[in-house]
């Protein structure tokens, strides 16, 4: 049934970019690996986790627009849900250091060791399994997501109280890893990574691999996003957007689907938070900090919230400017990145793509009109029963 | 004034615990003087105490100062007994330099001639030496000086006359500061010297504290029974923590018949403290409820007036306290007399500064996006990203130095409350500003056109009300009352690019948890939340108590989804 739903019809952009995006997914590791050092095609090592990195933030706006640009819940806490992937993926690593740490225990990473505990902290039992550490990825994240929406939408928390309280609750997160006590490593995070699965995560053979998995995880997502979208219950979610009020005295449990989209987007943003530590080899609180979530917001606004390639655009636009900014002109990113939310808000209320597409729609809407104009004016030609013949077809579509 | 630390007749608080002497100890190493000796040492002193007296009459016709000359310069005699005599016939002659020179003596700076003789002070470079008494500095002096050498007895002959001196002292302050001392360090050594200084005292405090360390020494020795009893309730009557640990450790060796007086009186005090203790965590709770209060009104009129989530909000209270710098700096450059009252000139600057950049925003782009919440939300996020670095550019990312004028500094005591003075003016101002506020919107035609726009726009405009310019204007009411929130926090906080941000999830917490769109709620909210965390802390430490609080508010606006205080009609349905 999921694969029936997976492969439905999609919009012939969403396979396009699905497309693409395996197809970066093949091409990516195989100009990093298998062309020389010195030709033009050759993917140099440092860009392979880079790139990964784009298509992880790729894959949190796209989650943040799932909720955003179709629900009309905007979360800025969806840091915490990508944050929270990240220490599940984090712990495993942490786990497979084993007694190759500074300390070289066994049993306990190194910075319980240097805050002299002396056993494994209960919650950190199983992620020493991979398959363990994957499920929690998705449970953990899901599960807040599930906990905290389930009393939020039924208590109608709507609109900016709701964006106010994720905030919030992304924001006591941060305060809560900072602590020692939590047993995440505090401050440093944690990092210092050396496996996963067996391979080395610095080789270029494991990036290149883990760049592919990212990729691959996007193009699902987004497949799952498009057949979400596309079915009815996409349909319905989006006259929650439109107007909430009217579509619950239409009978439809608004609650529950707000509650089941807000579930799946934390789940894909913990994927995301997953695919990224590896990649960049570091987790720590800074990643819950309300100012990282807030940025996630304007990525999927500068794409186009509402789309769904949008977001994807919007992620890798944002990212990659930041990256050449702020080696170029390091103190100018903010302002560049300040007058990007207040230019997207003011000159682009729906994003690149949104945008687009308002341009295409309405130079075809042009040219229907201008085809009809015509045929009016050949109709007072006395020819109008052929022209008409013509318009048909068109009409159809 | 620097008062001179009082040392205790035993001698065991020693000031310069690294000193040669404690290293050394004197009396291993001096060998007892043989009895010859002696006497050629005190014939030596004798003739040279004769000879300076004579030269002190011929030179100077007999100042008042000169004579103690001879007593000082026995100090430089070489056995103990002398010098402890010379110690205590200082204290007693009553010379204004006698606690100093015994200062200087306690910490070593004296010297004389290793046979013994005149005695001079160090010098501030190193082989320099000065007149003990004048200070002057003396060209000449004898060959082999050395250190004068203390023992314990003559550390506590110092220890006793100086604060023999300090509580007969005319200095007030001098004398609070030894009874406090003598209260702190009960020894029963001091107690006829305690008697002595009673019986003259005139001032009340002073009076209290010297009868209350007469009544902790009376507890040491072996009074009699009423006497200890009338000790113990002169403890107790003090009522403070001290009073608690000298009752405790009284409990012990008191006699049986006293005990169940003294457990009445620990009880007593156990209570009020624990009830003083309330009251403080209700004013460190006040106080930071003052300071969410004055972050967060400013943000009740952006955001539950208008309806605009300024997010840029932390960042004009962050303009404000770098406006309080800048004014600072330049009154400290242009009338540095006037420092101590740069703070009233910071207020109206960092109003009207940050006003004028709130109506700046608004004009340019919040106007664009009313009825659009959540996009004023990214705007405003990217306002406040350009107003930090702009400020980061200009004046860096170090934290920059603000200081606290003279009257905001310092503590004072209200009952078992320590309080201090810049918290309680923050309050001051900010209950202050509260009003202010409710009264502009209340009792003024700008309040009122206020209140109209909001809450029929298009009525409003029919009746001619020019509906942009109120709009601009409130919302440079609000940017502006932040600023003046800066000002305040640039006093107890660290005034650097990141300080609004420290602020501004608290603000909207104040402002959700209170209600929106109703200034009461906000100032209920933001004492409630500041008392509740402060309350919090002790159990749970400051970060998880702050986590607490924020988990509550998220519960709390689950059951009300519109705050404290909710505006009821159908305003609310929008």
């Amino acid at each position: 049934m999921i694969t029936q739903m997976l492969f439905s019809r999609h919009e012939k952009k969403t396979i396009w970019a699905v497309f693409l995006i395996l197809l970066a997914a093949a091409l990516v590791p195989l100009a990093n690996l298998l062309i020389p050092e010195d030709s033009v095609f050759h993917v140099p090592g440092y860009l392979v986790p880079l790139l990964g990195k784009y298509l992880c933030y790729a894959l949190l706006a796209l989650a943040l627009d799932l909720v955003w640009g179709y629900c009309g819940i905007l979360s800025l806490g969806h840091g915490a849900f990508f944050a929270l992937g990240g220490y599940a993926m984090g712990m495993y690593l942490m786990r497979q250091i084993g007694d190759r740490g500074v300390y070289a225990n066994p049993l306990l990473p190194d910075f319980m060791v240097f805050l002299n505990w002396q056993e494994l902290p209960w919650y950190w039992y199983g992620f020493n399994h991979f398959a363990f550490a994957a499920l929690m990825v998705l449970l953990v994240p899901g599960l807040l997501a599930f906990v905290f929406g389930w009393f939020a939408f039924r208590s109608r928390v709507t609109g900016v109280y709701l964006s106010i309280i994720t905030q919030a609750m992304t924001y006591a997160l941060l305060l809560a890893f900072f602590r020692n006590e939590m047993g995440f490593g505090g401050n440093n995070g944690l990092t210092d990574f050396k496996e996963i699965l067996g391979f080395n995560v610095q080789a270029g053979g494991t990036r290149a691999a883990l760049f592919a998995a990212t990729a691959v995880a996007l193009a699902l997502a987004l497949l799952l996003s498009s057949a979400v979208v596309r079915s009815k219950y996409g349909k319905v979610l989006v006259g929650v957007r439109d107007a909430e009020s009217r579509t619950r005295f239409l009978g439809y449990r608004v609650e529950n689907m707000k509650l089941f989209i807000f579930t799946v987007s934390a789940m894909m943003a913990g994927v995301a938070g997953a695919l990224y530590v590896p990649q960049v080899g570091i987790i720590n609180p800074g990643e819950f900090a309300p100012a990282n979530s807030i940025e996630v917001v304007i990525w999927t606004a500068v794409g186009g919230r509402g789309t769904l390639i949008g977001p994807i655009i919007g992620a890798i636009l944002v990212n990659f400017g930041k990256s050449i900014f702020t080696a170029a002109f390091p103190e100018f990113w903010l302002f560049a990145l300040g007058a990007l939310f207040v230019a997207t808000t003011l000159f682009l209320p729906k994003g690149v793509v949104g945008t687009v597409q308002q341009f295409l729609a309405r130079r075809k809407e042009q040219r229907q009109a201008d085809v009809v104009e015509k045929a009016y004016q050949d109709k007072a030609t006395a020819k109008a029963e052929s022209q008409l013949a013509i318009l048909e077809p068109q009409a159809a579509e | 004034m620097p008062i001179p630390s009082v040392q205790t007749p035993s001698g065991r608080r020693n000031l310069y615990p690294h000193a040669w002497h404690d290293v050394f100890p004197v009396n291993a190493r001096l060998p007892k003087p043989t009895e010859q000796e002696e006497l050629m040492y005190r014939a030596i002193q004798t003739f040279v105490v004769a000879l300076c007296l004579l030269a002190g009459c011929l030179a100077t016709g007999l100042r008042a100062e000169e004579n103690i000359r001879p007593l000082v310069d026995a100090l430089g005699a070489t056995a103990f007994p002398q010098k402890i005599e010379a110690v205590k016939a200082l204290a007693v002659s009553g010379d204004p330099k006698v606690g100093d020179i015994l200062q200087n003596l306690s910490d070593g700076k004296l010297y004389a001639p290793k046979t013994g003789g005149a005695v001079y002070l160090e010098g501030p470079s190193g082989g320099t030496y000065l007149d003990v008494l004048t200070g002057a500095a003396v060209a000449e002096v004898p060959g082999n000086l050395a250190k004068i050498r203390l023992n314990n007895g003559l550390r506590g002959a110092i220890g006793t006359a100086l604060s023999q001196l300090m509580l007969l002292s005319p200095d007030r302050a001098a004398r609070l500061a030894a009874s406090r001392d003598l209260l702190k360090d009960a020894n029963p050594d001091n107690l006829d010297l305690l008697n002595s200084a009673l019986a003259q005292e005139k001032d009340a405090e002073i009076k209290a504290t010297m009868e209350a360390a007469r009544a902790v020494i009376l507890l040491k020795t072996e009074a009699s029974a009423e006497d200890k009893k009338a000790a113990i309730d002169t403890i107790a009557a003090r009522g403070n923590r001290d009073a608690l640990t000298i009752l405790t450790a009284a409990m012990n060796n008191a006699p049986d018949d006293l005990k169940p007086s003294i457990q009445t009186h620990i009880n007593a005090i156990e209570r009020s403290l624990a009830a003083w203790d309330v009251a403080q965590n209700v004013w460190y709770g006040l106080s930071l409820g003052s300071v969410l209060l004055l972050a967060g009104i400013g943000l009740a009129i952006t955001f539950g007036v208008m309806g605009i989530i300024n997010m840029a909000h932390g960042e004009m209270v962050m303009l404000g306290a770098y406006t309080t710098y800048v004014v600072q700096q330049t009154i400290a450059a242009v009338a540095p007399g006037m420092a101590d009252f740069s703070l009233a000139f910071a207020v109206p600057a960092a109003f009207l500064f940050t006003g004028l950049v709130g109506v700046c925003i608004e004009r340019s782009v919040i106007r664009w996006l009313y009825g659009r919440p959540l996009e004023t939300l990214l705007a405003t996020w990217g306002i406040s990203l350009i107003l930090q670095q702009a400020i980061r550019t200009i004046f860096g990312p170090t934290n920059r130095q603000v200081d606290n004028p003279s009257w905001m500094s310092g503590v004072f005591e209200a009952g078992g409350l320590a309080i201090t003075y810049n918290r309680m003016w923050i309050i001051v101002f900010s209950l202050g500003v509260f009003v202010a506020l409710l009264l502009l919107l209340k009792r003024s035609k700008f309040g009122l056109q206020m209140r109209a726009v909001t809450q029929n726009r298009r009525m409003a405009s029919s009746m001619g009300i020019r509906t942009p310019w109120v709009d601009a204007l409130t919302f440079g009411l609000g940017s502006g009352i932040a600023g003046m929130a800066g000002v305040a926090l640039s006093q107890i906080d660290n005034v650097s690019p990141n300080l609004g941000q420290n602020y501004i999830i608290d603000s909207f917490m104040v402002v959700v948890f209170g209600g929106v769109g109703n200034l009461w709620g906000t100032l209920v909210g933001a004492l409630t939340l500041g008392i509740a965390n402060k309350f919090l802390e002790p159990y749970a430490g400051a970060v998880l108590g702050k986590i607490l609080i924020l988990v509550f508010i998220i519960l709390f606006i689950q059951r009300r989804p519109r705050g404290l205080f909710a505006l009821k009609g159908r305003a609310v349905e929008q």
